[in-house]
């Protein structure tokens, strides 16, 4: 009986407690970071994609909905023909992100994608793609690749040596 | 003639008042609901939010009003109207004020007691009728929840029926000019309240309902108006309650400076107010313990109380 009471005491004296609600489009809600929202493609600082189009990102998505096509130019340089993101299957579990070894997938503290047609929500690649370097600035991932695509020669990447010339004897 | 057309218009006048007050209650309810959750509750649709019960309205007008092919229709369809229709024939003898009620009845309490328990036809009807399991239960908590809290609302007033010498709602609140009843007979108010609050099916005594076990209870069949008028029912049975508390035990429309019905609505809102304060604060009982406690505790305490009021009431002749 008294803990009855006391109970609906101390409920009456929450009319008296500042209210936790946050209005939301008057008020916005403060994202972190890291929060796991609208993805985007990045650019390394040089302005090229980032993306190798390895297909990492798709097969680690556990709804399957990610599309791409991987395309080579001229240097051999691979870039995705196109990329295709199904935000209506999305759950934004960042799998995708974590997945991706040139840091080109990315997610963004942006959850406001609301669309009255449902097949709005299908990003193509122009979509998707930002002209920002995101989480990782200063990363070019052809830099520090043995590989030469165009955008630096062979051996003279970060952290590489020149390559050996064989037919010399001289160490 | 003219008599006739005074009563009409004061009818309609008083119907209109408390099915528009038990629509706004819903609004009333969210709001202060999430004042003390913490809350904002409805606060979009026009000032205040108050237009979510035009919104509500219109919603359930535009639902689909559907009957189960195994419902048993007509008693179906008949039996949220009773709940409403039985609620406001009670108000009949609720005295407003002094020249603001419809009826004078000499047996006033007695009418409001049989009325108000005609209430329970239309849940277990509703119940029954749905041809649903989780439904016929919920009836026949209804039922057993309603037959036992019957019965110590009607002794618990009976102290207060010994006090005042009558059944007539004028005279008991004219008896209250020096004290109120709640000071004479506390007892009595607050088994009258519990009951009260187990006849309407609030919570913390919702059982009949009990959503977290029996789905929706009685009414789980229920959609659309039909829905909306148990719910308005059970608006309504809140209304009239603390009408009754009001009127019984804390002197009616009496009070100093302002108009009689001022003093009334303002003393039925705190009641309420308070009704809506048990929901958002006490769990709901379990179905045994609800009914062990209404035949071994709340009644012997009734007729205990009824024993000292008669005691006194001798002594002091
Ligand atoms: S966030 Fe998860 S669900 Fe969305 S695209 Fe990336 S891997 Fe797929
Ligand atoms: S976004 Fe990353 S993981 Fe996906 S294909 Fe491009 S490089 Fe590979």
């Amino acid at each position: 009986m008294i803990s009855l009471l006391r109970s609906i005491g101390l409920i009456f004296l929450h009319m008296f407690r500042k209210r936790e609600t946050i209005q939301y489009p008057e008020e916005k809600v403060v994202l972190h970071p890291r929060w796991r929202g609208r993805i985007v493609l990045t650019r390394d600082p040089d302005g090229g994609e980032r993306c190798v189009g390895c297909y990492l990102c798709a097969a680690a998505c556990p709804v399957d909905c990610i599309s791409l096509q991987a395309t080579e130019d001229e240097h051999g340089r691979r870039y995705p023909a196109f990329f295709r993101i199904n935000f209506s299957r999305c759950i934004f579990c960042g799998y995708c992100e974590e997945a991706c070894p040139t840091y080109a997938i990315q997610l963004t503290p942006d959850f406001e994608m609301g669309e009255y047609n449902r097949q709005n929500l299908v990003y193509e690649k122009e979509d998707l793609l930002i002209d920002s370097q995101g989480k990782y600035p200063g990363y070019n991932y052809y830099k520090v690749a043995g590989l030469s695509a165009g955008v630096k020669g062979k051996g003279e990447g970060a952290n590489e040596e020149p390559p050996v010339d064989i037919r010399s004897l001289i160490p | 003639m003219n008599e006739i057309l005074k009563y009409t218009l004061m009818i309609v006048i008083i119907l209109f008042t408390l099915t528009t007050i038990a629509a706004w209650l819903i609004w009333l309810e969210r709001r202060m609901l999430a004042l003390w959750q913490d809350r904002y509750g409805p606060n979009r649709a026009g000032p205040f939010g108050l237009f979510i019960v035009v919104a509500d309205t219109i919603k359930l007008f535009f639902k689909e009003d559907w009957i189960p092919p195994f419902a048993e229709k007509a008693v179906f369809v008949f039996a949220p109207a009773i709940v409403a229709a039985a609620v406001l024939l009670s108000f009949v003898v609720v005295p407003f004020a002094p020249d603001i009620l419809v009826a004078d009845l000499d047996i006033g309490l007695l009418f409001f007691l049989a009325m108000s328990s005609l209430g329970v036809y239309s849940i277990v009807l509703g119940g029954w009728a749905s041809n649903n399991k989780y439904s016929l239960l919920g009836a026949l908590r209804g039922a057993s929840q309603m037959i036992s809290y019957e019965v110590f609302m009607g002794l618990s007033l009976m102290g207060v029926v010994m006090l005042s010498g009558s059944f007539r709602l004028t005279d008991i609140v004219m008896a209250q000019k020096d004290f109120w009843f709640v000071v004479t007979q506390p007892v009595a108010f607050v088994l009258f309240l519990t009951a009260g609050i187990a006849e309407t099916h609030r919570l913390p005594f919702d059982i009949p309902e009990a959503e977290s076990e029996l789905v929706a209870g009685f009414h789980s069949e229920y959609s659309g108006m039909k829905f909306g008028m148990f719910f308005i029912g059970e608006y309504l049975g809140i209304i009239l309650i603390s009408a009754m508390v009001v009127t019984i035990f804390f002197g009616g429309w009496l009070g100093p400076v302002l108009p009689p019905v001022v003093w009334f609505t303002l003393k039925t809102f705190v009641f309420i107010i308070f009704f809506i304060l048990l929901r958002a604060s006490l769990p709901r009982p379990r179905y045994d313990q609800l009914m062990e406690y209404g035949w071994k505790i709340i009644l012997p305490i009734a007729l205990l109380n009824l024993l000292v009021t008669g005691g006194f009431t001798l002594l002091k002749n």
